[in-house]
């Protein structure tokens, strides 16, 4: 897997419609020009041209500094995510990966279903890649960069496929480069026709040790690539992102960075921070705490959405940095014999989440029964889903008040606009001795004429009635 | 649009063929018999109207709850006028593991979660009490109803009888000697109908008490 455009898309991947942009390198008044978006070449801008130049073609062209530790950031970050294809990912840096396919294609259901796959991915994160195939890491490694496009799955095919690579896509020290272009030498096939002997003798070892181990005559063995245990990844944002609805393209990126990780380790994640850098050197931060672990990318963005709607942004973001202090493990659903069950209970979490981000924490509950005899403690709020215990009673009403209301007394009766009728008999609750909040109360069933039925009581030492409840 | 189309649609209703409509059973035979499906309309908004809590609006839905919270799907009470009564809900049979108490603060935020309730598939019924709804608002909301095939149920003010709705089932209570009248002021493939007086649990009771009057009230009070 080869990134043509690393080096500009660490800068534009969390930018929704790019402007133009410049990748420079070099120093002082040597800067050059190293790669261009689309935007800044459809206006002239040229790799290997002047900084000076390019900036006086393009009004208000961006130019960024090459930063090679980004890239090598976002090197490893890919590779994190590859995960989730192979388990033997290494890194070819600085603009290529390597993924060990053999292994997965059944899972993915052949190699095209797998390609595809693995380029709708990229495409969600921003970068743009040339997948070649080949049975040796050298060989793919440069079929990508020459094009992408080969799919070599034989060791036979191998030589032609090679053979016509011009020797740009190779690595050499320039000085070889310079030396076998001198010698007519064009294509890696024009090297091979050389005699060996003469090759190891006039150029050094490491050429003829790189063909061999291209060719795969040489073993050639790569160390995996093995992913830090928590995600955290930053996105720049050179263009500055000033609303909340802004941020949600870059951050889906990331998301979705964070989601093909978490794939990979078949974890989830049940805490998250959004950390949201500002000029000024301060820092938003936009905490999210689920009810069950996921890595539902778009249930994790649909959360951030609703958060995001209620933070104020005190200055606009430079960078964002989403982080996963914990990866818990989530089996893979479909392997799962329980899975039916667990996607219910996720389903059902969800929904919890989505309405808590808006609506806060405390406005979403469950309620549960208490086994108490005290009516305004025999239940109680909790998390949604937790069961709890009950005393047989007598009849309650559905609707309790939050706090009991005081009747008045008329011709020493209780009244609520009207005379009361009562049905039923009376029942006594005489509770609560133990700590303190002891209560001896009759309580009975009331109707007034229009048939609402309530709940009243009257409380045994002040002979005061309460209105407690209504059935609803 | 075409004609299959505005068959699909739930405000629109059919005269005398009844289109397949799956009802969750009352658990009043008298209702039922009148519900196009025997029963409350899943997949679909109702609308209860009624001026007075405490008459037996929550009673009227709680047999289908019981029924719901056996299945593994929430039942939501969204805004609810006072708190649920844990215990009296686990009396009629209700699993309150099953059941999510929401508490928006304001009227958009209430609307916006019923809808997502709705949305979500994985309420068996969304109860809410909305302060206002215009028709805009109550057609989204049975569009989530039908997505999430979820049984949605608004309370609301007698007052909205008069404006349209595209709530599948209107039904405007009252009360009743020995429960609850209820007015079916719309349903799917079916005329109004004139008021079902529907017995209500305590109403049996209370008739079974009147056989055997127990009441051990102060002396000072009128009795039943």
């Amino acid at each position: 897997m080869h990134l043509p455009d690393l080096p500009l898309a660490i800068f534009l991947r969390g930018c929704r419609v790019p402007e133009p942009v410049a990748v420079s390198h070099g120093q002082g008044r040597e800067q050059h020009v190293l790669i261009a978006n689309r935007a800044a070449m459809r206006q002239g801008v040229r790799p290997g041209m002047r900084v000076s130049a390019a900036q006086a073609l393009v009004q208000g062209l961006r130019v960024q500094a090459q930063d090679a530790r980004a890239e090598r950031v976002a090197l490893e970050h890919l590779a994190a995510w590859c995960g989730q294809f192979t388990s033997l990912v290494s890194l070819a840096p600085p603009q290529a990966l390597l993924l060990e396919v053999q292994g997965s294609l059944t899972l993915f259901g052949g190699l095209e279903a797998l390609l595809e796959r693995l380029r709708r991915g990229l495409v969600g994160l921003g970068y743009r890649a040339r997948l070649a195939l080949a049975p040796t890491p050298l060989a793919a490694t440069w079929l990508a960069r020459a094009d992408g496009e080969a799919r070599i799955t034989m060791n036979a095919a191998l030589a032609g496929a090679l053979s016509r690579l011009p020797l740009s896509d190779i690595d050499l020290a320039e000085a070889q480069l310079q030396m076998l272009r001198r010698m007519g030498i064009r294509t890696v096939g024009d090297i091979l026709r050389l005699p060996r002997a003469g090759l190891a003798r006039r150029f050094d070892k490491d050429l003829v040790l790189a063909l061999d181990r291209a060719f795969g005559s040489a073993p050639d063995p790569r160390a995996p690539y093995v992913a830090p245990a928590i995600f955290e990844a930053a996105l720049a944002l050179p263009g500055q992102i000033d609303s909340a609805e802004g941020l949600l393209f870059p951050l889906n990126r990331l998301i979705q960075e964070l989601c093909g990780v978490l794939t990979a380790r078949m974890a989830g994640v049940a805490t998250l921070t959004l950390k949201l850098r500002h000029p000024k050197a301060t820092t938003t931060r936009v905490e999210l705490g689920l009810v069950a672990a996921t890595r539902d990318a778009r249930h994790l963005t649909e959360l951030f959405r609703e958060h995001l709607a209620r933070v104020t942004l005190p200055e606009p973001v430079e960078e964002m940095t989403l982080a996963a202090a914990q990866m818990m493990p989530l089996a893979l659903v479909h392997q799962d014999f329980f899975a039916p069950k667990r996607a219910t209970m996720q389903a059902k979490a969800e929904l919890i989440e989505r309405l808590r981000s808006r609506l806060g924490i405390e406005a979403v509950q469950g309620i549960r029964p208490i086994a108490e005899h005290r009516p305004e403690l025999a239940w109680r709020y909790t998390e949604p889903g937790e069961s709890g215990a009950t005393v047989d009673t007598g009849e309650r009403p559905l609707w309790l008040f939050p706090e009991p209301v005081a009747i008045e007394i008329r011709d020493g009766r209780p009244w609520l606009g009207e005379e009361l009728m009562f049905e039923g008999s009376r029942e006594r609750i005489e509770s609560g001795w133990w700590d303190g909040r002891d209560i001896t109360r009759d309580y009975f069933i009331a109707r007034n004429h229009r048939g609402e039925r309530f709940w009243i009581y009257r409380e045994l030492a002040t002979q005061c009635w309460w209105l407690h409840g209504i059935f609803g | 649009m075409s004609l299959e189309d505005l068959l699909q649609r739930a405000d629109l209703w059919r005269g005398g063929a009844a289109p397949p409509v799956s009802g969750l059973p009352s658990g009043f035979a008298a209702l039922d018999a009148l519900l196009p499906g025997a029963g409350w309309p899943v997949g679909a908004l109702s609308e209860i109207l009624t001026d007075r809590n405490g008459i037996g609006e929550l009673q009227l839905l709680v047999p289908a709850l019981a029924r719901l919270t056996r299945e593994d799907r929430w039942v939501a009470f969204i805004a609810p006028p006072y708190i649920p009564y844990a215990p009296a809900l686990r009396r009629a049979g209700v699993n309150l593991t099953h059941v999510l108490v929401v508490h928006p603060r304001e009227t958009k935020d209430m609307l916006w979660a019923t809808e997502q309730a709705l949305r979500a598939g994985t309420c068996g019924a969304v109860l809410a009490w909305p302060a206002t709804a215009d028709m805009k608002r109550l057609r989204r909301l049975q569009l989530a109803a039908e997505t999430g095939n979820s049984l949605g149920v608004l309370f609301r003010p007698v007052n909205v009888a008069g404006e349209s709705s595209p709530a599948a089932l209107r039904l405007k209570l009252d009360p009743a000697a020995n429960g609850l009248a209820v007015h079916i002021l719309k349903r799917r493939s079916g005329w109004p109908t004139g008021p079902v007086i529907l017995e209500m649990q305590h109403a049996l009771a209370r008739r079974a008490s009147t056989r055997s009057p127990a009441c051990d009230l102060p002396a000072r009070l009128s009795r039943p």
